[in-house]
């Protein structure tokens, strides 16, 4: 009875309300476009940075992460590698050898990281070889060759099949020398990796460095969702346990190798969260006040029903149904054409081409896919009738306040 | 001797009787008394007021003594017109009589129950179950039909719906608006919206109506058909209606006039003695 009058009470003044559920609609369009944009950044970011340079987990020499020297590798990885592989949540697992080095062109020179990788694996474990833009991902015949960024590449003003010489220490702490030929051109619009990682045959590496054969630096884990990270960490770490308490390995996570990336995460969705939680307040105000005028016009009527027996708990629900009505319906609008916004801007991408570089120079794609989970529409819908209850009280307390005996006579 | 024995035995035992016979009616006599019955209250009587006053701005220096020193009693059955020339209380007494408002002194007491005393939500309560209200304004709830108007109160009071589907048929009929059970108040005129607002307030079945001036907004032939219906409902379901007005229409066909001035009861007519 109750729910049938507060929804036609609802509809008594269609263009008021009308005016409401609109502002309601706008105001999550604009608040969600604006998550699903920011999430989707950042979770490109996230999926960038994990698919093309630092993957799910990886394995490391704990020593080696406090000095980068690559003597502190780890010894017999393809047990490692084996064990790895067997767990059902891992896609892809790939070893590196990685050494901090001087790449020099006949131009200029600059400090790089030398990747050495096995291209068939790496090719398994991220998608670098599809964001070669000139050349070739080993598929050469050229000796020593090296994939490079767009961006070092043209800070060396170097091009395919152009010689660079790398300086790097060898497994005795001795400066070494190697002439390398750019095979691949890589552009992944994230300045910060495309200068500071180059990539070169393991073999090549190691033939330079004199490294042992049986030992590599790190080990990479791409796992089949990016969910499952905390869930393989935990058995790896339980897999490797003496290894770990042995003070040989060590095991992180994405969070932990690139914690920059996690915090971003988190204070974009904080931010985004605050930045719709004041569009709901400032439309709770709206609420408030259509519903004030809504009890103002209806003095005499709700006068009468509190004269005919309609209990102070029935009113109050009464007028906060129909503003509980008035928000989820302007809510469910808003929330639906959010979805078919984002489900669409997902599809199509946004191109921000005129601050691309700006945006790639902090390590952001400038091709947005906005994306926002399930869990974000629930939250905001449970955020919107509480945003209305909380808007009815006032109204609602207001009605109470009313004297039937004078209200009845009241005139409108 | 023993004729006088005999004698006297019998007349011990007609005092011992006659004692016990006293002693009944006392105990009885003294039950009565603990139950605070009224054992010479005879009359039906189901609205009594006494020495009831009604001040607003008591606390200023010009208060208002809108109902002052009201003692009256209205029976079951009764077709009482309260009235008298504006402002001089018939709607504050009709207030206090309906709990509406409440007096700055004196009782009402309806059917026994002092409501003066009752909480606010049981006063609510009391009026959903046992008074009936028609306004001047008819008051009807535009969003829902004449039909939904009439069974709203009903829903109040929890009746199932085959008793409520029953009642608003039987009161649509009776006010001759059968044809117009779905038409929202908008699409009536407005007697016909009058003669819906008595249908909800007889449908709770109230021990009483309050009418406070129900003719007011009426033309002529919608006034003296409103009247028709009422005085039929008043007969047929013998629904006792107290009305404030200042329509002569009304007066002439009341049973009783409650003359007010200054919130004073001036004259107490049973009309029909003197028809």
């Amino acid at each position: 009875m109750l729910l049938s009058i507060a929804w036609k009470n609802v509809w008594r003044n269609k263009l008021r309300s009308l005016i409401v559920i609109v502002s309601i609609t706008v105001g999550l369009l604009g608040g969600l476009f604006y998550l699903a944009f920011s999430n989707g950044m950042v979770q490109q970011q996230i999926n960038s940075s994990i698919k093309t340079e630092i993957s799910n987990i990886q394995l490391h020499n704990p020593k080696y992460l406090i000095n980068d020297e690559i003597k502190y590798g780890i010894d017999n990885p393809e047990n490692k590698i084996k064990k790895i592989k067997s767990l059902q949540e891992v896609k892809a697992v790939v070893s590196r050898i990685k050494s901090v080095s001087m790449i020099s062109s006949a131009a200029t020179g600059t400090g790089t990281t030398l990747n050495g990788i096995d291209p068939e694996a790496e090719m398994q474990a991220t998608d670098l070889y599809t964001k070669i833009t000139k050349g070739t991902f080993f598929k050469t015949k050229l000796r020593n060759p090296i994939v490079i960024g767009e961006k070092l590449a043209k800070k060396l003003r170097v091009k395919i099949k152009s010689k660079v010489v790398i300086t790097i220490q060898d497994m005795s702490g001795n400066i070494t020398y190697g002439a390398f030929k750019v095979a691949g051109i890589f552009d992944t619009h994230n300045s910060i990796f495309e200068l500071g990682n180059a990539f070169v045959l393991k073999k090549d590496l190691t033939d330079l460095i004199g490294y042992h054969e049986n030992k590599i630096t790190e080990i990479a884990i791409l796992l089949k969702h990016n969910d499952m990270t905390n869930i393989t960490e935990t058995k790896l770490k339980n897999m490797f346990a003496s290894e770990i308490n042995s003070d040989e390995l060590t095991i992180r996570t994405w969070k932990e190798i690139n914690p920059i990336l996690k915090m971003l995460n988190d204070m974009t969705i904080q931010f985004t969260m605050i930045f719709v939680i004041i569009i709901l307040v400032a439309l709770s105000f709206g609420i408030v006040n259509t519903m004030l005028m809504a009890i103002m016009e209806r003095v005499r009527e709700i006068g009468m029903l509190m004269a005919i027996g309609m209990s102070k708990v029935k009113v109050f629900f009464m007028i906060m149904l129909e503003t509980v009505f008035l928000s989820i319906t302007g809510g469910i609008i808003g929330l639906f054409a959010s979805w078919i916004l984002i489900t669409i801007t997902n599809k199509t991408g946004i191109d921000l081409a005129s601050v691309a570089e700006g945006l790639n120079s902090i390590g952001y794609s400038s091709f947005v896919r906005p994306e926002l989970g399930i869990f974000f529409y629930f939250f905001i819908g449970s955020m919107v009738i509480l945003t209305a209850i909380f808007a009815s009280v006032l109204p609602a307390r207001k009605a109470l306040k009313l004297n039937p005996a004078e209200a009845v006579r009241q005139d409108v | 001797m023993e004729h006088f024995l005999a004698k006297f035995a019998k007349h011990i035992k007609k005092k011992v009787i006659e004692l016990t016979r006293l002693i009944i009616v006392i105990s009885y006599l003294e039950f009565i008394c603990l139950l605070k019955i009224d054992f010479w209250d005879f009359t039906m009587s189901i609205i009594k007021t006494i020495n009831l006053n009604k001040i607003y701005d008591a606390e200023t220096e010009i208060p208002v003594h809108a109902v002052n020193d009201v003692s009256l009693e209205f029976e079951a059955g009764e077709f009482t017109a309260i009235i008298g020339p504006s402002g001089c209380g018939k709607t504050t007494l009709l207030n206090l009589l309906g709990g509406l408002d409440r007096p700055t002194s004196g009782t009402v007491t309806i059917d026994g129950t002092d409501i003066i005393k009752l909480s606010s939500s049981e006063i609510i309560d009391f009026r959903l179950r046992n008074i009936g209200f028609v306004f001047q304004a008819y008051n009807l709830v535009p969003v829902l039909t004449a039909k939904e108007n009439v069974e709203f109160i009903m829903q109040l009071q929890g009746i199932p719906k085959q008793q409520r589907e029953e009642r608003v048929l039987q009161l649509f009929e009776q006010i001759g608006l059968k044809d117009r059970l779905n038409n929202r108040p908008g699409k009536l005129s407005g007697g016909q919206q009058q003669r819906v607002a008595v249908a909800r307030a007889l449908a709770s079945k109230p021990k009483f109506v309050l009418a406070d001036e129900p003719t007011a907004n009426l033309d002529s032939k919608s006034t003296s058909n409103l009247l028709d219906i009422m005085e039929k409902l008043n007969e047929v379901e013998n629904t006792t209606f107290i009305f404030s007005t200042h329509d002569s229409r009304v007066m002439k066909r009341a049973r009783r006039l409650v003359s007010l001035e200054d919130g004073k009861v001036v004259s107490d007519n049973n009309q029909m003695e003197h028809r």
